[in-house]
């Protein structure tokens, strides 16, 4: 199919691209890579009068790779870096290969090309791979919009699928990734029907025995990823009964079949976590 | 509303006035004639569309004429003369590795990205790359072998000279 009319504006500026979006009043949609959006117009699932195009502003192809700011070091990603970028370790990675692993496995490589990072988290789509990558990783997303710029961590920013808390005029310009303490011991396993399908279920781990840490985040879940602090499910490797309790309390026992995929993409991660080399996987 | 749009296409600069709601498959197809460029799903899951936009892979199909502005295209039609083009079609041939045709523009610009990126990939790794590539006739055999047989043969000559990317 092909979408309905609309018109476009290439932005050049953060301020330009906020002015039209608030000029518009609810009508216009941001374009980064299009390859969600793209995929939406062509079916008509949304029929905006106006594309603003942030491709063009500069600043958001940047990576600040020297932000030590009161949070600890990190890097802070331009909302238009790609995938493939992040793939290619074009960028640089705190993540000890955990982005680039994830960026290798979003949809296929000429989609990888095009779209973005800054995109997938704004899209929302639960199944998308950003959103739980960046929750495990307690990134923050930075914010300009009408009434200044603002930062507001990843975990409260998704609001369900395909919901989170931009507010028309919104633009999210960048996101702060904490680089991994040394140690750390990550995982990321994700179910799909096919290579660079829409995942079933993804379950991110982070262990880091020293300090005695464990982050578990289960995604592609239909609703926003789901936090589980229980550092007891990795007890023994890992504990199937406390991890079935975890998943039921965060009421994603709804389908017999997806929690039987959440508690294997969790069994693997377990897994991945107990013998993987600290500093170094694969 | 129309915009103006100047690019590259297969070494040949294009200006031209489109919709913002052409995509740059349909620009290619019916406005330069280029028809190698097949259109499929539509929604970016087929591969049939697949183009080089400023050298990498890209879908035509959620990538609009618009916002190619000042960007380099290459379809099949511009990589004729490649040389890896070139040993992929005779591979193609010799595998079987086409029935219909319709997915092989798409099939033959990723496997050029996937000879051209990954030289050490094996079946598996063919096959993984060429997931966001539907083919109806072939089962993929004959393709994947096609694949391999260029990458085997680039091997035992890693000399051979090929356009950048």
């Amino acid at each position: 199919m092909k979408p309905a009319p609309f018109d476009w504006l290439q932005a050049r500026t953060v301020d330009e691209a906020v002015g039209a979006l608030v000029a518009a009043e609810g009508d216009a949609l941001v374009v980064a890579g299009s390859q969600s959006l793209g995929p939406m117009l062509n079916l008509r699932l949304v029929q905006p009068s106006l594309l603003v195009d942030i491709r063009g502003i500069e600043g958001l192809l940047a990576v600040d790779e020297a932000d030590d700011g009161a949070a600890g070091p990190a890097i802070t990603y331009g909302s238009l870096v790609t995938h493939a970028a992040i793939e290619d370790g074009r960028v640089a990675d705190g993540t000890n290969g955990l982005m680039p692993q994830v960026a290798r496995g979003i949809a296929y490589r000429a989609i990888r090309t095009c779209g973005t990072i800054g995109g997938s988290v704004c899209h929302a789509d639960p199944a998308g791979d950003w959103g739980t990558a960046l929750t495990l990783l307690s990134a923050t997303a930075l914010i300009e919009g009408p009434a200044g710029r603002r930062a507001v961590p990843i975990e409260g920013f998704f609001l369900g699928p395909f919901g989170t808390v931009l507010a028309p005029g919104d633009l999210l310009v960048g996101l702060r990734v904490p680089r991994l303490p040394p140690g750390t011991r990550w995982a990321y396993e994700k179910c799909c029907r096919k290579p660079g399908e829409f995942a079933e279920s993804i379950v991110g781990m982070l262990r880091n025995e020293a300090q005695g840490t464990c982050r578990i985040v289960v995604g592609a879940n239909g609703g926003a990823p789901v936090v589980i602090d229980d550092r007891g499910i990795l007890r023994d490797g890992f504990d199937p009964v406390r991890a079935r309790a975890a998943l039921a309390s965060a009421g994603l026992d709804g389908d017999p079949y997806l929690l039987k995929l959440h508690l294997a993409m969790m069994q693997r991660a377990a897994l991945e976590v107990s013998t993987q080399v600290p500093g170094g996987r694969r | 509303m129309k915009h103006p749009v100047r690019l590259q296409v297969n070494g040949r600069a294009v200006e031209a006035q489109v919709e913002p709601r052409l995509n740059l498959a349909d620009f290619v197809r019916d406005h330069l004639h280029l028809t190698a460029t097949h259109v499929g799903c539509e929604h970016g899951v087929c591969g049939a569309c697949t183009v080089l936009l400023d050298g990498a892979p890209a879908r035509a199909c959620i990538n609009f004429a618009v916002r190619c502005d000042g960007r380099d295209v290459r379809t099949l039609e511009g990589l004729s003369c490649d040389p890896v083009m070139v040993r992929l079609r005779a591979a193609f041939t010799a595998e079987h590795a086409l029935q219909c045709g319709y997915c092989t523009p798409g099939m033959l610009i990723t496997a050029r990205d996937i000879v051209l990126r990954l030289p050490d990939a094996d079946e598996a790794r063919i096959r993984v790359e060429l997931a966001g590539n539907l083919c109806r006739c072939t089962g993929y055999a004959g393709i994947v072998r096609a694949i391999a047989s260029v990458l085997e043969a680039r091997l035992s000559e890693p000399s051979e000279p090929s356009e950048p990317r």
